[in-house]
């Protein structure tokens, strides 16, 4: 199916949750309603006509003008080769999504990686805690606004630069 | 009942269960090629379950994506897979190339492709050479080191590094092909066909080996679809899948390749075996690809125009290459300015590494690093 068809069986079945669908970008993409996300993943993993089966990339970017951070569902189907982009905007100060690690388990690593690097809250996740970063890290990297701290545990994380 | 005056509990519907121990396996561990950590909660000889640890690799590629620019960024995509480089040098290349509207020349991509197809060849051979050598076989691994040397040496000569290549540049190659590359690789390969015969009569038909794989961690393709499992591994569960052909890039539908996928010829479909074999298999498949580059590469230059200060039109795209370890899916953001808004690369090895806890489930302890090596996992991958 091309874009804009499973554009339109989304806007068919979730009208009011689907915000915005752009197809002229490069890649197609559809803006959904966060608090919706995992039903709609349902749905598409599901439905006939589109078996979304895998999961191939989820992450997050950081608009911080914009107020918002933006989680990126990356789907795919292996049955009917084809794929859309969806995205769920959270609030910046306070990010909460639903998890889709019911629908997807590759979501459960990929949903604890945007929560440590971005801090993003999934609800229902299993198993939300950080992974990469270490336990006691303060503060999510990937953030624009980001201050990375002088040291940690006594560990100096700045240098003496040899260029001069 | 009671024994010795005392009163004591029997629970009998708990069979030959003991206590349950907990063993620590890592960071540093020869079988897991890389740092990484699994806390193995074992109940005897059997897993209850192995819980990765991972991070201590974690180097925040993708933030140092957001300071460095565009061109800036090759040499660090290197390290991602220090094993398998050139795909991420590709990667990179093709999501920039995509976001700036740029057209790599036709000679461009055939160099990028002979260089990622040596690659593939030399990190299987890496890969099916551990994987014997964590089994508890020593000599195969010398055996596949040492044409993984010749091939190490190929692409020093293409590109004067031997892991981490810098090799490929937004819009083509950095280099092209030096003098006399054709007639070297030619005659490597023709010498290294018949060392894959050899290869395949001391380890592929070896009982031990056999048995030690074959029925281990055998993933169904629901669970493999269910968890992102990509690449080698995917192919393994009999999925008929690879981007090179079903998503196809660069020169790929030109050339003619087949895609062999896991049979269950040592036990069952998506055993450890058949992710050995496949791999095997995926040699000899890169093998033909080379020989037809060789014959098709056409005149010309082999990188693209491209402005020193590159601004691509603000958006976001993504695109997907088939690395030796499978979909490395690569997604970035461009706000218009010189450096990228956001970047992130998910590889083969953090989706198999995120579905270990679930296959350890019930597994012999000493299988865990035969299902590590199959998987092929290489950590730095994972944490990027």
């Amino acid at each position: 199916m091309e874009a804009a068809e499973i554009h339109a069986a989304l806007r068919d079945k979730f009208s009011d949750k689907i915000s915005a669908t752009d197809e002229a970008a490069k890649d197609p993409s559809a803006v959904v309603d966060g608090a919706a996300i995992r039903e709609i993943c349902a749905f598409l993993r599901d439905d006939e006509r589109l078996r979304f089966d895998v999961l191939n990339n989820q992450t997050g970017v950081d608009y911080k003008a914009e107020g918002y951070i933006e989680v990126v569902y990356h789907l795919y189907s292996y049955e009917y080769r084809h794929g859309v982009v969806l995205k769920a905007r959270a609030n910046r100060d306070e990010p909460v999504l639903p998890s889709v690690e019911e629908v997807w388990k590759a979501a459960n690593w990929l949903e604890r990686e945007i929560y440590d690097l971005l801090g993003v809250k999934f609800l229902d996740h299993t198993d939300l805690r950080r992974l990469l970063m270490p336990e006691d890290w303060v503060g999510y990297p990937l953030r624009k606004d980001f201050v990375e701290p002088e040291e940690y545990h006594g560990i100096s994380t700045t240098r003496e630069s040899l260029l001069r | 009942m009671s024994i010795a005056g005392f009163e004591v509990e029997v629970d009998r519907g708990r069979g030959l269960e003991t206590e349950e121990m907990t063993l620590n396996m890592g960071p540093q561990h020869p079988s897991t090629h890389g740092v990484l950590r699994f806390v193995v909660k074992a109940d005897g000889e059997i897993m209850r379950r192995a819980i990765p640890d991972v991070g201590y690799l974690h180097r925040s590629i993708e933030k140092i994506s957001e300071k460095v620019g565009y061109h800036g960024f090759m040499p660090y995509t290197d390290r991602v897979d220090y094993v398998a480089a050139m795909f991420c040098n590709q990667g990179w290349g093709m999501v920039t190339e995509k976001l700036a509207d740029i057209e790599v020349p036709k000679r461009g991509e055939y160099c990028r492709v002979i260089a990622a197809e040596l690659n593939r060849i030399s990190s299987h051979l890496l890969s099916v050479g551990t994987m014997i050598l964590d089994i508890g076989a020593i000599t195969p691994f010398f055996h596949a080191f040492r044409e993984r040397e010749k091939i190490n040496d190929l692409l020093e000569e293409l590109c004067g590094a031997r892991l981490t290549y810098n090799y490929m540049r937004i819009g083509g190659v950095a280099w092209d092909l030096p003098p006399g590359y054709e007639e070297k690789v030619l005659a490597f390969l023709s010498q290294f066909d018949r060392m894959l015969e050899e290869y395949d009569d001391l380890v592929t038909s070896n009982k031990l080996f056999r048995a030690r794989c074959s029925g281990v961690a055998a993933i169904s393709p629901a669970d493999a679809a269910a968890y992102n499992l990509v690449g080698p591994n995917l192919r393994a569960c009999g999925v008929r899948y690879d981007v090179r052909r079903d998503e196809p890039y660069s020169v790929y539908p030109e050339l003619e390749f087949d895609v062999p996928v896991g049979t269950g010829s040592a036990g069952a479909v998506g055993d450890s075996f058949d992710r050995y074999l496949v791999r095997i298999l995926e040699i000899k498949e890169s093998i033909k690809i080379l020989r037809q580059c060789f014959q098709q590469i056409p005149d010309g230059p082999v990188v693209a125009k491209v402005p020193r200060k590159l601004k691509p039109p603000a958006g976001d795209v993504q695109i997907r290459v088939e690395s030796a370890r499978g979909d490395m899916s690569w997604y970035a953001v461009s706000d218009g300015s010189e450096f990228p808004y956001r970047c992130k690369v998910r590889t083969g090895s953090f989706a198999a590494m995120g579905m270990i806890e679930e296959l350890s489930k019930g597994l012999m302890l000493a299988d865990l690093v035969t299902v590590i090596a199959s998987l092929d996992i290489v950590a730095p991958e994972v944490d990027r």
